[in-house]
């Protein structure tokens, strides 16, 4: 096989272990259009969010997006690649002739691909549940901003399965290192409510910058077409922060002892 | 022919612990190559140096024809490899798993015709999570298989059988000496060895200590045979002729035992004592050395003289 086709070989099969696993796809399906859920029903009203023009509900289509995209990718990648590296699959693997770019290109090709249905599945609840229009008109920036936050992360996810040292420790230090960006940045709580101070310290993570960019390429007010480059920017260097630390990090054997 | 694998003072350390010693190997075409000894011997160092997961501190190494430490994915598509512990994606079902496989290959066996070589027709579309761990292991196997590889290692292949999956997993390795593959066997199961292999090498200490065929092994020099068997209630090692007496040693419970160089003559000396007095000798029997007995004074040698 070419590499492309086998890298397509590759994704197929990685696409039947992901559905098939009902622990990634509750964490990455269900648990973000819950989240959609229960923050509109918690927060929801028809206030417009002070410094933002938003409604509520208006507010949490990106957000959640921000959450599933991260999900997908970073969550899903860290702890996937750190259990299969525990089984000895990665390790077996490597005892054929399948290049590693393919191994890669296979789980991050998942990644995308259930991004981009995340994307659809929440953009159309929010849609149709809470009447959250979607904006046609600056689809190049929500897919430019999509697709490089979602590189970023599997990069970041990646990088840090080499410093997860066991199959246990996989869940705790992926969503240790997740969560409380969430909350910092305003993905789970609007920002109009998070004191600025807070913002300052989310500022230096990428699960902020990633959510400013991705929110104005989903409601719009910024410069043409809601591209927000230098938030962009930003995020990339984290994607390439990642790779680097990932190239020297990375480990395909198992490491817990015994 | 060249030999498939040849290794000419290999070592490996691991800091300060030097876990192989200087090994040579040879293992020929179409053979089945056993390699035994105790955990931490340094087997599997030696067989993930041979299949290109590890770096070997010095010595030369050649499989196929290649430096496995440099070895190239060309070289990957004519080895097959069964490691010591993996699982399987348990998502996937049997035969799911071996087309995932077979398309890394160039020329990859049929994947049904393999999922029967190993046994596993009746759960080729069974989730591998549902495997039993015999049944897992035999996916292993033909998992190592599919490429069609000329090469094969397999560490440990049996561990974990029950005595009937052990037989059927023996005759599953041998067939694949007759399709004229050569393997690679790790194995602390000496019936294993004593059952399959062609050529035996004793690894102890990081050092080998026998190589040879089975029987070779077996028959070592200075070797004997043993006739064990039980003298009635009163009785004991000293009412035997002189000749015998001396020889002769108590074994388990009340069973006293002779080891002979001779078992023939010792055997004509004790029954014909026996039948001229009227004495019963009871669990009367001849045992050949097995590679068993060799392996174990060999491995306590070694661990004799490390202590």
């Amino acid at each position: 096989m070419s590499g492309a086709s086998l890298a397509l070989h590759q994704f197929r099969f990685d696409q039947k272990t992901f559905w098939r696993n009902p622990a990634s796809v509750f964490f990455t399906v269900a648990f973000p259009v819950m989240f959609l859920v229960i923050f509109d029903l918690v927060f929801g009203s028809d206030e417009r969010l002070e410094g933002l023009g938003v409604d509520v509900s208006t507010y949490y289509v990106p957000a959640i997006i921000t959450l599933a995209v991260i999900s997908a990718t970073f969550q899903n990648l860290a702890m996937s690649v750190t259990i299969d590296r525990e089984f000895g699959i990665l390790k077996r693997g490597r005892g054929t002739p399948l290049p590693d770019w393919v191994f890669f290109a296979g789980r991050i090709g998942n990644s995308l691909v259930v991004s981009v249905l995340m994307l659809v599945l929440l953009a159309a609840i929010g849609r149709i549940a809470y009447g959250v229009s979607i904006p046609w008109d600056r689809a190049p920036a929500v897919l430019v901003t999509l697709g490089v936050g979602a590189a970023a992360f599997c990069c970041l996810g990646l990088a840090l399965t080499g410093f997860i040292p066991s199959q246990d420790a996989a869940a705790p230090i992926t969503n240790i290192s997740i969560f409380p960006l969430y909350f910092l940045s305003g993905v789970f709580i609007p920002e109009s409510e998070i004191p600025s101070g807070v913002l300052h310290v989310a500022d230096a993570f990428p699960v902020r910058h990633f959510f400013e960019a991705f929110f104005t390429a989903w409601v719009g007010g910024g410069s043409a077409g809601g591209f927000e480059w230098v938030h962009l920017g930003v995020v990339a260097a984290w994607g390439i922060a990642g790779f680097l630390i990932g190239m020297r990090f990375f480990r395909w054997t198992p490491q817990a002892v015994g | 022919m060249n030999p498939v694998i040849s290794v000419r003072g290999l070592r490996k350390s691991y800091g300060a612990l030097e876990a192989v010693r200087g090994i040579d190997l040879d293992v020929d075409p179409r053979q089945i190559f056993a390699f035994l000894g105790p955990n931490g011997a340094g087997k599997t160092t030696t067989v993930e140096i041979l299949e290109g997961y590890r770096e070997r501190t010095s010595g030369e190494v050649s499989v196929l024809d290649a430096d496995p430490g440099r070895a190239d994915r060309e070289w990957r598509q004519r080895i097959g490899v069964v490691l010591q512990e993996s699982r399987m994606h348990p998502e996937l079902t049997v035969r799911e798993s071996l087309e995932l496989f077979a398309g890394y290959y160039r020329a990859p066996r049929d994947v049904d015709d393999t999922v029967v070589l190993v046994g596993l027709t009746e759960k080729a579309d069974d989730r591998v999570g549902r495997l039993s761990g015999g049944q897992q292991r035999r996916l292993d196997v033909a998992l190592a298989l599919i490429g069609d590889p000329e090469l094969l290692f397999l560490d440990e292949p049996t561990t974990g059988f029950d005595p009937s999956a052990r037989r059927r997993a023996w005759e599953v390795i041998a067939n694949l000496r007759d399709l004229g593959k050569t393997i690679f066997l790790t194995t602390h199961y000496m019936e294993e060895a004593q059952e399959l292999a062609d050529q035996v090498a004793i690894i102890a200490g990081g050092e080998i200590v026998a190589q040879g065929t089975p029987r070779d092994l077996s028959a070592r020099n200075g070797r004997v045979s043993r006739i064990s068997f039980r003298l009635p209630a009163g009785m004991g090692a000293s009412d035997l002729p002189a000749g015998l007496a001396a020889g002769t040693t108590a074994g388990s419970s009340d069973e006293l035992q002779i080891q002979a160089a001779d078992p023939v003559r010792a055997l004509n000396d004790l029954t014909g004592w026996a039948l001229e007095r009227g004495v019963k000798l009871g669990g009367l029997e001849v045992r050949q050395p097995s590679l068993e007995d060799v392996y174990l004074e060999l491995t306590r040698l070694t661990e004799e003289s490390a202590s």
